[in-house]
């Protein structure tokens, strides 16, 4: 049996939680990673640099983000009490700015000019060109064109901010593709570009790396919790598409044995229907994609699976290695929420806290709302509420029937 | 256990002073029932080892071309099982040429490795080369490759450290795969002097024959990276043909030939 304690002391040194993770990949980036991880070994622990990340995080990001009782919501639902982390109140509008902060400063010091970045919803995206327009960066970002269809007003802020924004055309069109070209920039331009990767998935040490720089989310909740509520949350809740929200949520907490934790993937028609985007609620086998092993989705013949989800940024089939490993020691449960339970906690959640959030946050909400209704009224669920729904504005008009 | 046919041949190759040419094609391309004559093609030209590209819905090392090509084995079902029947067929006529197959580890790891390694001895292959699977991640299976007789092909780059270089050096067998740019397959330019002084140490490295690959396109670069390699790999040029001739697959053994006879006459000159 795995001691929870154990579990902040991963990866080991080749990058490997367990059996997953590690570095799978070609050998022209090898020796970029192993750069990358000098610098950020070296950063990790240094005072100045930890300094300039937090000053970063409270005066351009405007952290800490609050943790908001949403107390009508949970008379509503009669069961356990709702605290929203609220993320979507960063600057550009969800938890993915505080990687994307943290790795642009890596750059910087690394004196590398160009960043490159994929991205599903956008949130990455735009996070990661508003971040180089700070930082005086070029900026090419990779998009699959389906989603650049599905995010058009986040496309267009992309622009706005001096990104370039390349749509994806290949394979599914969607973020696993976006990933795929990015990886293709980075092995050609790799003497100069610095790829900022936007979630807890590729080769070691992001997956590390990631954890670390959103973290900073699951610390502030943990003090939070004990200032507002008294003593810690009983359950977590954060979706999961790659893993990065939930972690920064959650790792904080990781030794907090009566904490329970649980990630929500994306359900999308259903998990039984097969067109969902859920690997370790499907119980997917292990493979490897994108630089390390964890439960991917794949077929019979190891050909990666398209996915199926109403959100962009939750539409991959893989996850993020760290989730691989809490899920077999059982740390972390996972579930999935389906397109429709979504849509409902969506406006939901608009209609009664006049908080839009975004489809992909709605997936906790909606299960949290689930859990919640069978706990107790002095019970308490903290809820990461990662990311801001406008940018999903097109997509729930047009379910209603509406074109802009 | 008999010397591996890739040991062989470079062992026959050096007795003539000869440079290996190795072509790659991606199995399946463009339907699978043409892969084992092109195959055979390749060989009539000149060939001395095939690379035989399994195809992966993910290539992520490759360009546009090969892409393409994995897309359209794809589309007509290739998959790994159906790749390994290829090299059978191909062994019932050609006990001697060397079959690498090359691509990502996911395939094989949806197989198993157990199932994989048996099965592509039996049907002949003779090593592989996983392009996302470093010497590193590939310690654990590397004992049952070499219990199969499987020989494990590495890269190397012109990012790879010396410190890297050796541990490849230590791993690698069959050959080493020296990727002559930074990039991915089917780019341009290839820098001759560049790549003569990178290989320049690593022949201190090891007695594994150095190949180089990436950016090869005709006979003038095949003989000048011939000059100072022992083998070169051609990819992208020779699927470009394929996939100009997608729709009259009957013309592509022609195409193959042309190609690669051009180097070969260019690497014996
Ligand atoms: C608001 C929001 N939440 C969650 C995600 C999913 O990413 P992760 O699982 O890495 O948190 C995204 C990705 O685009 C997002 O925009």
């Amino acid at each position: 049996m795995t001691k929870f304690s154990d579990l902040t002391r991963l990866p080991d040194a080749q990058g490997h939680f367990g059996p997953y993770g590690g570095r799978f990949v070609s050998e022209t980036l090898s020796f970029a990673l192993e750069e990358l991880e000098k610098v950020y070994l070296s950063l990790r622990d240094d005072a100045d640099f930890q300094a300039e990340f937090d000053r970063d995080l409270a005066h351009y990001v405007g952290r800490p983000s609050p943790l908001y009782h949403a107390e009508r919501w949970s008379n509503k639902i009669g069961g356990a009490q709702i605290w929203l982390k609220r993320e979507d109140l960063n600057h550009t509008g969800a938890h993915k700015v505080n990687n994307t902060i943290g790795q642009a400063l890596l750059a910087k010091k690394s004196g590398k000019p160009r960043v490159i970045a994929e991205t599903g919803a956008g949130q990455h995206g735009v996070a990661t060109a508003t971040v180089a327009a700070r930082l005086g960066l070029k900026c090419e970002i990779y998009m699959g064109a389906e989603d650049v269809e599905r995010q058009k007003l986040n496309v267009y802020r992309m622009r706005l901010l001096g990104a370039e924004v390349h749509p994806v055309e290949s394979g599914s069109r969607t973020l696993k593709d976006a990933m795929n070209e990015a990886l293709r920039d980075w092995v050609t331009n790799v003497d100069d570009t610095f790829y900022i990767i936007g979630t807890v998935a590729g080769p070691h040490p992001y997956p590390a790396m990631v954890r670390d720089f959103t973290s900073v989310i699951g610390r502030e909740a943990r003090e939070q919790s004990l200032a507002q509520i008294g003593r810690l949350p009983d359950a977590l809740v954060a979706c999961v598409g790659g893993g990065s929200n939930a972690i920064g949520l959650f790792y904080p907490f990781i030794e907090d044995e009566e904490v329970a934790m649980v990630g929500v993937e994306a359900g999308g028609d259903g998990v039984e229907t097969g067109r969902h985007a859920a690997p370790l609620t499907s119980n997917a086998p292990s493979g490897v994609l994108h630089g390390n092993r964890t439960y991917l989705m794949s077929d019979a013949s190891g050909q990666v699976s398209e996915t199926h989800s109403i959100s962009a940024g939750l539409d991959y089939p893989g996850v993020g290695p760290e989730h691989a490993l809490w899920k077999d020691v059982g740390r972390v449960s996972y579930v999935a929420a389906n397109d429709d339970a979504v849509l409902e906690a969506f406006r939901e959640l608009t209609r009664i806290e006049g908080i839009m959030p975004a489809l992909e946050t709605a997936h906790a909400l909606a299960h949290a709302k689930v859990m919640a209704a069978a706990m107790r009224p002095d019970q308490h669920i903290v809820v990461n509420l990662s990311g801001r729904g406008d940018k999903d504005i097109h997509t729930v008009a047009k379910l209603d029937g509406l074109e802009f | 256990m008999t010397m591996n046919r890739i040991d062989q041949r470079f062992a026959a190759l050096k007795d003539q002073s000869r440079r290996a040419l190795i072509p790659y094609i991606t199995a399946g391309d463009p339907a699978p029932q043409h892969t084992v004559g092109f195959m055979h093609a390749c060989v009539e030209a000149g060939a001395d080892v095939l690379e035989l590209g399994v195809p992966f819905s993910d290539p992520m090392a490759d360009g546009p071309v090969i892409q393409k090509a994995c897309e359209r084995a794809l589309k007509h079902g290739t998959r790994l099982a159906d790749v390994l029947d290829m090299v059978a067929s191909f062994r019932e006529t050609d006990q001697t040429t060397p079959v690498v197959l090359m691509g990502y580890v996911n395939p094989v790891e949806r197989m198993g490795y157990e199932t994989f390694v048996r099965r592509a001895r039996e049907a002949g292959v003779d090593g592989v080369l996983m392009v996302d699977m470093p010497p590193e991640e590939g310690a654990e299976v590397a004992p049952l490759f070499a219990e199969h007789g499987l020989q494990s092909i590495f890269l190397l780059a012109p990012t790879t450290s010396s410190v890297r270089a050796a541990t490849i050096c230590a791993h690698g067998e069959g050959y080493l795969y020296y990727v002559s740019l930074k990039g991915v397959t089917g780019a341009a330019s290839l820098d001759v002097e560049a790549v003569a002084r990178q290989l320049a140490p690593l022949r201190e490295m090891t007695d594994l024959p150095l190949c180089v690959g990436f950016g090869i396109r005709d006979g003038e670069t095949a003989a000048a990276v011939g000059r100072v390699a022992d083998g070169v790999i051609v990819g992208s040029a020779l699927v470009s043909r394929i996939a100009e001739n997608a729709e009259r697959p009957e013309a592509i053994p022609a195409a193959l030939k042309a190609v690669l006879g051009d180097m070969r006459d260019a690497l014996d000159r």
